[in-house]
């Protein structure tokens, strides 16, 4: 390991411009001509339009027009689609219903876009749109999980009688039903994952820009995935070809999965910008990005775990309905059954899993991935369940994982996932000294002498990142496949660009992927720049979500760093008339192994581009491009622990300790890898304690800014104690996992456990607010 | 937000006679509140006079154990006055917990008492110190003064100058916060007076605003200590409930926070 190689603790590159106020992002882009859009919402969540009149908008100072859904269908611009095909059970395929970028016939939750306004100035189109007549005649609605599939509940879509999308399933019914009867124990649990507003720190904004002497559009946009983005609006929303239609996505401020999907707005945009001739921005405030960016989780489920004498899990059952909104977003499809269901087995080798999932319509926001995506909802699951069959059964709860944990690898679980490598039971026991839990007891003794009830829970998580390979989900349903690409640009005086399709918003990819370019040739790092984002500058790529961007998107720059190290060292041999067998890279400089001859990477990369020596036959240039499909995902896995203590009079939780232990392979470097984690277990104790998006029955949401959605502060959190006992992952070169969602993913099991140990009640759903704590304290027997 | 008039008013006189000629005007004192809500569009005056700058409304005056504070005195003077800390701690402890360093450098007590938001701090802390509220006109006791959620006595055009009151032998304040908002999802406000009076302040629970404890405050009279709460019932019926908290659980804070204002005290 050089001093920025892979493993050094370097801080990030990109700090010094984000700290600074220098970022770049969407709502920062300003080019000449330049209006401002603002959208008409729908107040109602249901609600049929009988007409829409903008005669008085539109005459109004600064407008220069309003659109609506009529036009947009007139321009043959096509609906909004969920790119994963699911088939039911009984093999009829997903119904999904019409999503149009404005509605014209329809809205079907509170902040549907149903026309745009376009002005000079924000102030003047939202004067505008509250111009904007649109006669509703309201209908009824239904926005709960489990109502919406009862009788005689409203239709949303035509599509989906019963609002039922899929009815899908995973597993062996029959082997899991029979080895529950024949169980010692079965432990039976109903659990809810909460609905999550993902409330990334920068809004959504697009800024739609047609080039009328080009035909031509450009998109700037806040997206995760820019070339995604291309791909969909061209192939599917029929917006521009590919070749014409240029999507950036600059610095974007957070992600957390909400900006992986496409939205109606920068559809809209890139419309309104060739109907208008003015490039076209629109920006959200954060009463929209409540409205409408897409939500996270939202299950309801049963389960039934199933014990043999021996404290052996011999079966898992799993029920789960899963809300989907009104319309299918993107991936909503995959997050409920592919992301989910295949994590049942957790780290336990379980022989039968069977899972269904039901998956509803309902008048309220598109739900689709959230940091973890999937995963946390079968964690969150899995690991309740066994720490209550651990209490059932009188067995501490590590002993009870611990009897359970897959020890040899690799394992293939009933439920699709084969595990590559782990070592769970290093992670408990990191995690059981770093808590000191034998210590527990003593500490409990002395909180209750405070009139404080303390807590401690456990869970044990495991999660599949960097999603492939593509051959594989694409069986799945998958609309695209999931390998990513690089390409190494050396130039001529010897510093490096590195175009990468991954995508950064706050993952630190300028530093990270810098550093796995300084370990190979032993340059500092800043002499690379990582490019991204801007689908003019790199190749196609499939940008970032999952926690694929290490295993993934870095494995496609390792590879091409194989090729220009190949060339580069047939360069030097060349040069050093030596074998090319010979060549070693050693700080800066490619050596003949054994002797003091050396050439500089500077002249290499310098020889390469003059032309005047190479070995005969070699092209000039030092420039190689590799795409990286991986063989299997990766499989990261820890331990958390929680030790809380409980106000039994108010209910208010303290978080007191909190260790995560984690497995992420090989680390590239620790102080970002910690910074993950540190977020996601914010994310991840935000969604167990305060978060959650409330509906009313009429479907106006409750939670729409930040007065009523309680986000996690510094205060709601301890000083984290993170670990990591890393086995490297064998499936991909660098021996990397992912860590971008594993806080969010194995934290709320850890929070509930620990607190429903403090209070002797298990009935305790999330967030775990202090009127809930309260409650369940004095309804505890 | 919509287009709006501003106006930086140099006295009390000068304030009252631009409100007087403002189509639909809005005093501005601090505008904690005002300007979210105008932002959100859901508040249009044609005028905002700003009183934040009024010389004879800014100051904290302590003469023995009378107290006067200047209406437009920001809650981060009320937090950090060393005079008052001396005869009155309480209200600095509860002008430190409120929002945070931004709004407490903006916001004023008499913006807030004025606005007289059901969640807010300062209407429990004037409620059981028996302040005086001053105004341009008159003054008027506190038990008078708040008459409703965002309701208050004052009439049109009316301006509060000042509060008055007398520091007590022993106050405290505590609130049991909103997770999300941190405004009081309930604060209780103690007082006890040197004859042995005590009064019990509530906020951010009454779904009429603030109000006083009248059984809290005869056991408390009769007993002044933690324990003398425990057994008082708090009747739940006319308590708010919402999304965050039910009525139930505010009744069962409003003992908690008693209990724990008169440990404090």
């Amino acid at each position: 390991m050089g001093v920025e190689g892979i493993g050094a603790r370097v801080a990030r590159k990109e700090d010094k411009r984000f700290l600074t106020g220098k970022g770049r992002y969407t709502d920062d882009m300003v080019v000449p001509g330049m209006k401002y859009a603002v959208f008409v919402r729908s107040p109602h969540a249901h609600a049929t339009i009988r007409s829409i009149d903008a005669t008085s908008a539109k005459s109004m100072p600064g407008v220069i027009d309003v659109l609506d859904g009529k036009q947009l269908l007139a321009d043959g611009i096509g609906n909004l689609i969920c790119g994963w095909m699911i088939h039911s059970k009984d093999g009829s395929p997903m119904r999904m219903g019409a999503w149009r970028p404005l509605a014209h016939e329809t809205v079907r939750y509170v902040g549907d876009a149903v026309a745009i306004v376009v002005a000079d100035s924000v102030a003047q189109a939202r004067d505008a749109a509250e111009a904007v007549v649109v006669d509703y005649e309201t209908l009824p609605v239904v926005t709960d999980t489990l109502q919406a599939l009862s009788e005689g509940e409203p239709q949303i879509h035509p599509e989906a009688p019963g609002n039922l999308i899929f009815d899908w399933e995973l597993g062996d019914a029959g082997a899991a039903d029979q080895a529950i009867a024949a169980a010692a124990h079965v432990t039976e649990l109903k659990i809810i994952n909460n609905r999550l507003s993902p409330n990334a720190m920068e809004p959504r904004a697009t800024l739609g820009i047609y080039d009328a002497g080009d035909d031509h559009f450009t998109c700037y946009t806040t997206s995760q995935n820019p070339h995604l983005a291309r791909l969909v609006m061209s192939a599917f929303y029929n917006v521009a070809p590919e070749n014409k239609l240029r999507v950036i996505a600059p610095d974007v401020g957070g992600g957390f999965g909400s900006k992986i999907f496409i939205y109606p707005e920068e559809i809209v945009c890139l419309w309104a910008s060739k109907r208008t001739g003015v490039p076209v921005k629109w920006t959200a405030d954060r009463t929209e990005a409540f409205l409408t960016d897409a939500h996270g989780r939202d299950h309801v489920s049963t389960v039934k775990m199933a014990f043999d004498s021996n404290n052996r899990i011999t079966a898992l059952k799993v029920d789960t309905i899963a809300n989907l909104g009104a319309y299918m977003s993107l991936f909503s499809s995959c997050v409920p059954t592919y992301l989910y269901a295949t994590l049942l087995s957790g780290q336990y080798a379980i022989p039968a899993i069977h899972a269904n999932v039901r998956t509803v319509y309902t008048n309220t926001a598109p739900v689709d991935a959230y940091r973890g995506a999937g995963r946390p909802e079968a964690t969150y699951l899995l690991e309740r369940t066994i720490e209550t069959a651990a209490r059932e059964l009188g067995v501490s709860p590590a002993e009870l994982r611990r009897i359970n944990f897959i020890r040899t690898f690799p394992h293939q679980t009933p439920v699709i996932m084969n595990y590559d490598a782990g070592d769970y039971e290093a992670s408990l026991k990191g995690a059981m000294e770093a808590a000191d839990w034998d210590g527990f007891a003593a500490r409990k003794a002395e909180a209750e002498r405070r009139g404080m009830k303390r807590g401690i829970g456990m869970s044990c998580y495991i999660e599949a990142c960097g999603l492939a390979p593509s051959a594989a989900v694409g069986s799945l349903g998958a609309g695209v496949g999931l390998w990513e690409s690089a390409e190494v640009r050396v130039n001529a005086v010897g510093t490096i660009e590195v175009m990468t399709g991954s995508h950064s918003h706050g993952q630190g990819h300028e530093t990270t992927f810098a550093q796995v370019v300084a370990e190979r040739f032993g340059v500092p790092i800043d002499s690379v720049n990582i490019v991204h984002g801007d689908t003019d500058k790199v190749q196609m790529g499939m940008g970032t979500y999952g926690s694929r961007s290490g295993a993934v998107g870095m494995s496609a720059v390792f590879k091409a760093l194989d090729k220009v190290e190949a060339k580069a060292k047939k360069i030097a041999a060349h040069l050093m008339e030596a074998d090319e067998g010979d060549i070693v890279i050693e700080d800066g400089a490619l050596k003949v192994a054994g002797t003091d001859r050396s050439v500089p990477w500077s002249q290499v990369a310098l020889a390469s581009y003059t032309a005047h020596n190479l070995p005969p036959g070699m092209e000039p240039g030092l420039k190689e491009g590799a795409f990286y499909d991986p063989s299997n995902f990766t499989f990261p896995a820890g331990c958390y622990i929680c030790e809380v203590e409980v106000d039994p009079e108010t209910g208010q939780t303290k978080i007191v300790q909190f260790v995560a232990a984690d497995d992420f392979g090989n680390i590239i470097n620790p102080l970002i890898v910690e910074g993950q984690v540190h977020g996601g277990l914010a994310q991840g104790i935000g969604q167990a304690l305060l978060e959650g998006v409330h509906y009313d029955q009429s479907g106006q949401l409750l939670t729409a800014s930040y007065m009523d959605y309680a986000m996690p502060r510094a205060d709601d959190l301890p000083s984290f104690t993170v670990t990591t006992s890393n086995t490297p992952c064998p499936s991909n070169p660098l021996g990397v996992k992912g860590c971008g969602e594993a806080g969010a993913i194995g934290s709320p099991p850890a929070l509930i456990n620990a607190i429903t140990d403090a209070i002797g009640n298990n009935e305790l759903t999330m967030p775990a607010t202090p009127q809930k704590v309260w409650a369940a304290v004095h309804s505890a027997h | 937000m919509y287009e709006t008039i501003y106006h930086r008013a140099s006295s009390v006189a000068e304030a009252a006679n631009l409100m007087g000629t403002a189509a639909e005007g809005k005093y501005l004192s601090g505008g904690m509140t005002l300007i979210p809500t105008m932002k959100q569009r859901l508040a249009a005056p044609s005028d905002l006079v700003d009183l934040r700058h009024i010389a004879e409304m800014k100051g904290i005056a302590v003469d023995g154990r009378s107290v006067r504070i200047g209406a437009a005195t920001t809650h981060e003077e009320v937090a950090t006055s060393a005079a008052l800390a001396s005869v009155c701690p309480a209200i600095c402890g509860l002008a430190s917990h409120i929002g945070d360093p931004h709004v407490r450098h903006m916001g004023t007590i008499g913006g807030s008492i004025a606005n007289n938001d059901p969640a807010a701090d300062y209407p429990a802390a004037m409620l059981a110190l028996d302040a005086v509220i001053v105004t341009d006109r008159r003054e008027v006791k506190a038990e008078d003064f708040f008459t409703g959620l965002f309701e208050t006595a004052l009439e049109d055009g009316e301006i509060v100058t000042a509060v008055r009151f007398e520091a007590p032998a022993k106050a405290a304040y505590q609130k049991f916060p909103n997770p999300a908002s941190r405004y009081a999802m309930t604060g209780v406000f103690v007082v006890r007076r040197a004859d042995g009076g005590v009064r019990v302040a509530v906020t951010g629970a009454g779904s009429d605003g603030v109000f006083r404890h009248r059984d809290l405050e005869a056991a408390l009279a009769a007993n002044w200590s933690p324990g003398a709460v425990t057994n008082v019932k708090v009747d739940d019926s006319d308590l708010l409930s919402d999304i965050h908290a039910s009525a139930a659980y505010r009744a069962n804070l409003v003992k908690v926070m008693t209990k724990r204002a008169v440990a404090a005290a």
